[in-house]
Formats: C-alpha cells, sequence, structure tokens
C-alpha cells in the first residue's frame, strides 16, 4: 500500500558554476502529502520541476512506480503542476482553461462537461464556466489552476508556492481546502513552500531542505519537536540554539548551569548544541529557577507575550501569557524532556549547510 | 484638466492640426472637387476605370503575397530569436532588424543591381552554368522587394510579443498532456496573434501603398496604384485625380485595418 511512488536517486543538477542539487535522494509513497521546505536558492523548487519534467538532471534517475522517467516529456507523465504563478491561459475562458488537458487527450464533450462542473464544485466555483481568467482574484485563479490540474486525474500533483501570492486569511482558509482535496481525490501531493507554518499544517510528511541537501525528513510534530540540527532548528518556528557541553547522558551544561535532560548517547564531555523552544522556556521567581536573568524586552503577540531574557551574555526568547515587566529578574526553568540535543556540525559539508541570519 | 496639462498639450495640438488635420481636409477638398473647384464624385470614381482598377488589384494581390511571405518567414525567425533572447542577450535580433536603419532607396536600389540582366545574381548563374534569373522588371522582383523591405516591421512585433509570452504557459500546456505542435497551435499561436496583426498591418500598408519599389523593380512597366497617384501628381499634374484616389486607397486602409482589428478581438476570446 505505502509504496514507493516517485523515488529520486543521486539526482544532481548545476546552473552554470553554481550547484543547485547534489547527490540528491528522496521518495514519495503514494496518498502522501509531502512537503519540500526550505529558504529560497534551497533547491525545492528545482527538485518539483524535475519530478514535472521541466528540468532534467544533469545526473541521477527519476523513478516513478518503478519505471525510469527521467528522459520523459512533462506531457507524456502522469502527474499535473499548480504552477507559482497559476498560468491560466489569458486567451481562455475558465470551462477552456480546465478542459484543455482532457480536450488533448480526446474526451468526449459530455464527459469534459461533467469534469468541469464536477472540478468547479470542487474547488467551490461552481458557475464560473464562462469567466476569463483575468476577470478573477488570485485565490480564485489558484482553484482554478487546481482544478485544470485535477480533471486530469493524476496520480500525483505538484504544487510551487501556490498560497505564496495570496493574503494571510485567504491562504489560512487556502490550506484547509488543500488538505480536504487531497483527501476526497487521494492522490499524492508534493507541496512546495518557504513557509513553514503552511508545511507544518498541511504536511504528512515534511522534507527541510537547505543548499541542495536535505536537512530533514519527518512528520511535522518529529520536526518541530525533534530538530536534526540547528538549521531545523531555527527555520521552523523560533528557537534558542545555544552551544552546551553533555556531561554525561541526561545531563547538560548550558552557560554553566546544569540542566536534567533525556537524551543519551551523546559521549562524555561533548560540546553539541542545544535547542530549547520559547514556549518550552517556564520564567519562574529568580531563586527556583536554574538560572537567573533579566527581561529586556516585552512584546504583546496576541496569544502570548514574547520576552527577551538576558542571561549569562544569552539572550532567551520566551512564550508565555504571564507577562514579566521589563528589568524584572526572573529565573529560567526548562523540563527536562523539552531540551533538544543535537550533534554539532561535523564536518566542514555539514557546516556549509548551516544558515548565519 | 489643469493649465499646466493644457500648456503641455499646446505643441501637440499645434502639431495634430497643423500636420494631420488640416492637410487630411485639404486631401479631402481636392479629391472631391473638379479643377474649378466644383464638387464632383468623378476623381473617386476614377478608380473604377481600367487601368486605375488594373493597378489597384495588382497592388492587393502583390502586397498580400508579400505579407503572407513575411509572415511566413518572420514567425520562425522570430520564435528562434526569442528563444534565443530569453537565456543570451537580443543581439541577434538586433541583426535582423538592422537593415531598417538603411536608406531603404537604397536597399531597393542594391537589388535591382543584383537582380538586373548583367547582375550579380546572373553572373554567378552563368559562371556555374545555371540557367539566368530573370525576375527584374517582373512583380517577382517587387515581391521580393517588398519582402526584403519591410520583413523587419514584421520580425519586431511578433518578436516582441514571443519575448513577453511567459514560458510558464508552454509549461502549463505541456504538463495538460499537449506535446510541441499542440502546444503552439493551442497556446503560442493564439497568444502571438496581437503582435502577427500588427506585424501584418505594418507590412501590408506601405505594401499596398509603395511606388518607390515597383518603380525601381519593376523597371517602370508595372503599374501600382501607389505608381498611379505618384504619376498623377508628378507627371500629370492633375491633384484632384491623385487625391481622389488617395482618399480611395485611405478607405482601403481603414477597412482592412478594421477587419484585422475585428479578427483579433475575435481570436482573443
Amino acid at each position: 500500500m505505502h509504496d514507493k511512488l516517485i523515488d529520486l536517486i543521486h539526482i544532481s543538477k548545476k546552473y552554470g558554476e553554481s550547484v543547485i542539487l547534489d547527490d540528491f535522494n528522496l521518495y514519495i509513497r503514494e496518498n502522501e502529502f509531502v512537503t519540500l521546505l526550505g529558504p529560497s536558492g534551497c533547491g525545492k523548487t528545482t527538485t518539483l520541476r524535475i519530478i514535472g519534467g521541466f528540468e532534467t538532471p544533469d545526473e541521477g534517475k527519476v523513478m516513478f512506480q518503478n519505471e525510469d522517467i527521467t528522459s520523459l516529456p512533462p506531457n507524456k507523465r502522469e502527474l499535473n503542476t499548480v504552477f507559482q504563478k497559476y498560468a491560466l491561459f489569458p486567451h481562455m475562458n475558465v470551462a477552456d482553461n480546465i478542459a484543455f488537458g482532457l480536450r488533448i487527450k480526446g474526451k468526449s464533450n459530455q464527459y469534459i462537461k461533467d469534469k468541469i462542473r464536477y472540478a468547479l464544485k470542487l474547488v467551490n466555483l461552481d458557475g464560473f464556466e464562462d469567466r476569463m481568467s483575468d476577470s478573477l482574484s488570485g485565490g480564485q485563479q489558484q482553484r482554478i489552476a487546481i482544478a485544470r490540474a485535477i480533471v486530469n486525474e493524476p496520480k500525483v500533483l505538484l504544487l510551487d508556492e501556490p498560497l505564496g501570492a495570496l493574503d494571510l486569511k485567504l491562504r489560512q482558509d487556502m490550506q484547509y481546502e488543500l488538505i480536504r482535496l487531497k483527501n476526497e481525490l487521494g492522490i499524492t501531493f508534493i507541496y512546495v513552500t518557504h513557509d513553514q507554518e503552511e508545511a507544518l499544517t498541511m504536511s504528512d510528511t515534511i522534507v527541510v531542505m537547505n543548499q541542495g541537501y536535505i536537512q530533514q525528513t519527518g512528520t511535522p510534530t518529529d520536526i518541530y519537536n525533534e530538530p536534526q540540527n540547528a538549521f531545523v532548528a531555527d527555520f521552523i518556528g523560533d528557537s534558542n540554539i545555544i552551544s552546551g557541553i553533555m556531561i554525561k547522558d541526561k545531563l547538560v551544561d548550558i552557560l554553566g548551569a546544569r540542566f536534567d535532560c533525556v537524551d543519551t548517547g551523546f559521549g562524555e564531555n561533548k560540546p553539541v548544541d542545544v535547542v530549547i523552544r520559547p514556549e518550552d522556556i517556564d520564567l519562574v521567581e529568580p531563586e527556583k529557577g536554574t538560572i537567573e536573568g533579566i527581561v529586556t524586552d516585552v512584546i504583546f503577540k496576541g496569544v502570548h507575550y514574547e520576552m527577551c531574557v538576558m542571561s549569562r551574555n544569552f539572550e532567551w526568547i520566551v512564550h508565555s501569557t504571564d507577562c514579566f515587566p521589563v528589568d524584572s529578574r526572573v529565573g529560567i526553568h526548562v523540563d527536562p524532556f523539552d531540551i533538544q540535543i543535537m550533534n554539532k556540525p561535523e564536518s566542514e559539508d555539514e557546516k556549509a549547510v548551516e544558515i548565519d541570519e | 484638466m489643469s493649465n499646466k496639462t493644457k500648456l503641455f498639450a499646446a505643441p501637440y495640438c499645434i502639431w495634430g492640426a497643423g500636420f494631420i488635420i488640416i492637410p487630411l481636409i485639404i486631401i479631402l477638398i481636392y479629391g472631391f472637387s473638379d479643377t474649378e473647384g466644383h464638387f464632383t464624385f468623378i476623381n473617386i470614381y476614377s478608380i473604377f476605370s481600367h487601368v486605375n482598377l488594373k493597378a489597384l488589384l495588382l497592388s492587393m494581390l502583390l502586397s498580400v503575397a508579400s505579407t503572407f511571405l513575411c509572415l511566413l518567414i518572420a514567425y520562425p525567425l522570430a520564435s528562434v530569436l526569442a528563444e534565443y533572447g530569453r537565456d543570451k542577450s537580443p543581439l541577434l535580433a538586433l541583426l535582423f532588424i538592422l537593415p531598417m536603419w538603411m536608406n531603404s532607396l537604397l536597399r531597393t536600389i542594391a537589388w535591382q543591381n543584383l537582380l538586373e540582366k548583367t547582375g550579380l545574381i546572373n553572373a554567378i548563374l552563368l559562371f556555374f552554368h545555371l540557367p539566368e534569373m530573370m525576375i527584374i522588371n517582373t512583380p517577382w522582383a517587387i515581391i521580393l522587394g517588398m519582402v526584403y523591405d519591410f520583413l523587419p516591421f514584421m520580425i519586431l512585433p511578433i518578436y516582441n510579443i514571443l519575448c513577453k509570452i511567459d514560458i510558464e504557459y508552454k509549461n502549463a500546456a505541456r504538463d495538460l498532456g499537449a506535446n510541441g505542435w499542440q502546444t503552439f497551435w493551442r497556446i503560442t499561436w493564439p497568444m502571438s496573434l496581437p503582435g502577427v496583426l500588427s506585424g501584418i498591418t505594418m507590412v501590408f500598408v506601405p505594401s499596398l501603398t509603395t511606388f518607390v519599389i515597383s518603380d525601381i523593380l519593376g523597371g517602370g512597366k508595372i503599374l501600382l496604384i501607389g505608381n498611379v497617384i505618384e504619376q498623377l501628381f508628378t507627371q500629370d499634374n492633375d491633384r484632384n485625380a491623385g487625391a481622389g484616389l488617395s482618399v480611395v486607397m485611405m478607405l482601403f486602409i481603414v477597412i482592412s485595418t478594421m477587419i484585422t482589428e475585428k479578427y483579433d478581438r475575435e481570436g482573443s476570446v
């Protein structure tokens, strides 16, 4: 059931001198919502275009249902793309746009008509058949682009930052729409975005990428709670990333203070990176915390307050529904299971993929 | 309109009145009057005289032929140039536009020399013992001259519009299952139609009214409507008949432009 539907094997791609993907390996299972997440220039769009057939990899193979499709043109591939700028044909109305793929395949007029009605219903745009694409709002164009792709009953739908041009409210609505669509259609979605919130909301699997390398693959919960390196921790949500020393199993030295944690197997007196999410820090009375600090900044964010706490020359970001005023002395407490220990990057390669912001 | 805008608009209004409206009115007055200044339709009717009608039909035929040839040559060329210009520089496109910067009379005379009975082309053909090419002073030479002269006016608008078509539209068509030809006929061609139509207008109109090309490459033997009008003004000194025929030509051009525009609007829907 969960066979490999798409398998990218040792893919490399260069544009001139710049390496976009280097020995890239990734497989995607049937009926999975996979998100390629990363900053711009990380190779996520190139990966999608290689799967779609718009780019040919310099090296490596693209397998689809155990068949090599590396050199197959896009029109021969059983997948469809929703383009970043939608690319609705401006000289056709909505119905003709949606019918495009079906007419090419020589389907009957009745079949096409039914399909158009079905697809428009699916994207909540009934009755839009005769509208021209330039008379539609961004969100509507987006839905038509999805309708145009799905009427062809692809096994895989590729979506290239489809919500990038929409405003916040619409973007959030569309996220739920996409999840609903995916469940109704029962097909594989491969989604590209730089927006971590989108990725966390919709995906079954998130592939975090940076500079052509996969940083981590996992479920949204895994990626958020157990980032494997500083890049992932930093890219997914706010986090405090602190250099620490693993004294022994389940005990870590952070900024000269000893914190209990749950991680084991890092060895003794080993330098590590420690990740603590802002919402996992408890601010308590100064003497009750593990270390002390002074609040330097408070911003009200709606649901919570974001506070900066200066402690031992490190600025902690803390999210809390309780507000501590600026200049107040506080204690910092972190529960052992909220402390995430990561290996420091060892090789130059790993260092290279870290980001400095 | 503020006073400042009025001030800026003034020179253009004077230009428009002095160099467009007034000359047009003068042409109309001449066209609809006889030598004594009485109102008459005779100049307009003169288009139906045997010689004039023949010249008009030949003009139409030659300009339709050369417009069609220009399109046939320019479209593939513009496609290649646009494809090339996408990732390289538009320098190559410039090369094909370059002839436009040279005097058209010069270029036409150059063709006359090339095509002459003792010209360069025949010298080369003779050298290889091939049959001579005798197209000078025939309609074929005029078509050749028109195509050569007006080709850049066809290339430029098509090249411009092809450059503006986002590659993503073609990718979308391919993605939806269209092969290369289907993508061209269903996407690229209809989307480039506005450029094609302005190219057609820009070639057809000067072809229809030219008298220089037909004069030089036709050896004065082939009368196009442009030559008729020219002779009426320069040789016969019959301004009324010349103006009358000019009005008829203007009508022709307006109608043909309206037809292309109508087609453009229908084609884009």
